[in-house]
């Protein structure tokens, strides 16, 4: 592949200090994620998987190490910095959804512009065709609590979508929902794979990973497995 | 912050209160007493001293009233023996004696006031006979509201002329002419004929004055004014009181001596001259008391600051209970909206972000409550100016003093929840269940 790295990261390493003990979550990584990717993490819990994801989503940040997202090595970056890059450059899809409650369809995919000062009566259109991509058209002024999961993770992959980002990264993107409608966001997923976007997607369920070209799999700390595949051989799943 | 995204703040604040709004309502409920409070105890007192204020400006602040007053000896002797005829009290000579003595006198009013009952055809009104000169107009600031007041020549002839308060020409004539009708003064021992030659209107009516009330009695301005002179001729200076239940009998010259002095900066000065001039012509006996409209005020004045200041205090505490309330119920917000709070976050809100969204849901309560609550006072005094027609002002220095309290409540009450939410690590915010 020809195109560039969308992440690089540089024996990133991260230390929970608890005081009396240090406990080592992430012992040295060394990995690339390129642009138009669609990448899955995988790992028994323990892993590692759940401390990668939240520096890759900018919300924690490595002990040491470099991690370069987009130009920026944003290891260093202060909380107003990492506040703005997550803003802008990722999109988050949760397990939950994670929608606010009080806010409908629209609003809720806006949010992420919202903290860029960009207001939504000129970003409105944006938001509703952002809602129509993902098959919500027709429900723009609905709140959170009257759709269906399926529907709302929908919201919350519109909300991922809205600010352009470099990556969306999904955590269990489908832990909350039944086979059919998993598959519905699967599907989705693929869609915005095949459209070019980066996708990095932090599961345990195979199902899910299957869906990837690329499965990293941590184990204590470090990759232990880094495959690109696109059938279904690969099934070793590392032992606690 | 740009003007257009605070707005959005605002309206998102609106949306969040809107999920919860009988919590909202209850958390406002302190600001809406507080403030309510605030705002309505400043008008009842504001009212209440504006009419004493009023009532003492009447009398005015460059006069001095002397009145007679029965010795508290003369009090205990009659106590068993009821038939006594105490003799008392001012006289012409005192009147005479301040002018002429005391320095910066201008004028003096002698007034003499009997109880009597006074009957036009079947009404008949208890009232207060009043003597007094024809310069009781231009003293007392009172206006004439129909034909004229008593004359130098009514007075010099001793006639049987009298001028109606204004008050008592409506009860007694309900709606008739009563200029030039015949009007019977009943009295112990006499009825006297008079006619009506006027209508006086008092400029306040001075019965609702605290301090002279106990001297005067409890009546309306229920008055019919008639010559000195008239009075002297007709009923002499004893006077027989049945309205008390047992007889009393007693003589006094003069009820009241008004002194007018020509500045109010006199006055203060002239107070010992007065006495030594009035104790001139007693043996020690102090059967006067001196009422000092000027002093009344300025004490009025010092209570009224004492009285607002305490009013503060209490609007301080009332609003930091209903701040403590607000803060408490934010703090329970924030830990309720933990994860909203860190999705928030995840999606770009930085710490500032957040700080101003809770902020301003503090303070947004504490607005609509300060709201709620100036509307409620204004409406209360509102109603009980035009419609329980007792004097209650708005003042618009409790309107602001209740609304920037509310302000500072919020500001002060409102950080450290919104500091709060803002320093939680969204990582555990996000996880947060």
């Amino acid at each position: 592949m020809a195109s560039r790295n969308i992440i690089e990261l540089r024996n990133l390493a991260k230390t929970y200090d608890l005081g009396t003990v240090q406990v080592p979550a992430l012992k040295g990584l060394d990995f690339e994620i390129k642009e138009g990717s669609y990448t899955a993490i995988m790992g028994p819990s323990g892993s590692g998987k759940s401390t990668l994801l939240n520096i890759l989503g900018c919300l924690d940040r490595p002990t040491s190490g470099a991690y370069v997202l987009g130009e920026d090595d944003v290891a260093g970056m202060s909380d107003k910095e990492l506040s703005h890059i997550r803003g802008t450059r990722i999109g988050f899809i949760f397990q939950s959804y994670n929608l606010i409650q009080q806010l409908d369809v629209v609003e809720n995919i806006h949010l992420p512009l919202f903290y860029q000062g960009k207001d939504i009566k000129e970003y409105y259109d944006h938001c509703a065709k952002m809602a129509k991509k993902v098959g919500l058209g027709d429900r723009l002024e609905h709140r959170p609590m009257e759709l269906s999961g399926g529907q709302q993770q929908r919201v919350a992959v519109a909300r991922a979508l809205v600010n352009e980002p470099l990556m969306l990264l999904a955590d269990e993107p489908t832990g909350n929902l039944d086979s059919s409608t998993e598959a519905e966001i699967l599907n989705v997923l693929d869609e915005l794979h095949r459209e070019g976007r980066t996708l990095v997607v932090v599961t345990h369920d195979d199902a899910v990973a299957e869906r990837a070209e690329r499965v990293i799999r941590l184990k204590d700390g470090l990759v232990d497995e880094d495959s690109l595949h696109t059938s279904n051989d690969i099934r070793e799943i590392p032992q606690e | 912050m740009v003007g257009s995204s605070f707005i959005r703040i605002i309206q998102a604040g609106f949306k969040s209160l809107r999920l919860h709004k009988l919590r909202s309502m209850l958390t406002m409920l302190g600001m809406i007493i507080g403030v309510w409070a605030v705002i309505t105890l400043v008008a009842i007192g504001e009212g209440a001293s504006h009419d004493a204020q009023e009532a003492i400006k009447a009398l005015g602040a460059n006069n001095v009233i002397v009145r007679s007053m029965k010795p508290m000896e003369d009090k205990v002797q009659l106590q068993g023996e009821m038939q006594w005829v105490s003799h008392y009290g001012l006289n012409n000579a005192d009147a005479t004696r301040i002018l002429k003595t005391v320095p910066g006198v201008k004028r003096v009013l002698p007034i003499l006031i009997h109880r009597k009952n006074v009957l036009h055809g079947k009404r008949n009104v208890d009232c207060r006979l009043v003597g007094t000169y024809p310069h009781y107009p231009s003293f007392t600031q009172s206006r004439i509201v129909a034909g004229n007041f008593i004359n130098e020549m009514e007075e010099a002839r001793q006639e049987n002329s009298c001028v109606l308060s204004h008050d008592l020409a409506k009860k007694l004539f309900a709606g008739e002419n009563p200029l030039m009708e015949n009007v019977t003064v009943r009295g112990f021992e006499s009825w006297q004929v008079f006619r009506v030659k006027g209508i006086l209107e008092e400029r306040t009516d001075l019965e609702k004055l605290p301090k002279s009330s106990k001297v005067m009695g409890k009546t309306l301005s229920t008055n019919v004014y008639i010559p000195l002179s008239t009075f002297k001729a007709l009923y002499g200076v004893k006077n027989i009181d049945l309205s008390v239940g047992s007889v009393s009998s007693e003589i006094v010259h003069l009820t009241e001596i008004r002194v007018e002095f020509a500045t109010a900066e006199e006055v203060i000065p002239a107070l010992d001259l007065i006495k030594d001039a009035l104790d001139k012509g007693r043996n020690g006996k102090v059967d006067y008391e001196i009422q000092v409209p000027i002093n009344e005020l300025n004490t009025l004045r010092a209570q009224k600051a004492r009285d607002t200041r305490l009013l503060m205090y209490i609007a301080c505490i009332s609003l930091l209970v209903g701040g403590i309330g607000i803060m408490n119920i934010m703090l329970a917000t924030v830990t309720e909206r933990t994860r909203e709070i860190g999705v928030r976050r995840a999606l770009g809100a930085t710490r500032g972000d957040i700080t101003m969204q809770f902020l301003v849901e503090t303070l947004m309560l504490c607005l609509i409550g300060g709201g709620i609550g100036v509307v409620g006072g204004w409406l209360f005094a509102t109603f009980r100016h035009n419609i329980m027609h007792t004097t209650t002002i708005v003042t618009e220095w409790s309107v602001l003093l209740a609304f920037g309290l509310s302000v500072t409540v919020g500001l002060i009450f409102g950080i450290y929840p919104a500091q709060r939410a803002a320093h939680l690590d969204p990582i555990e915010a996000l996880r947060h269940s």
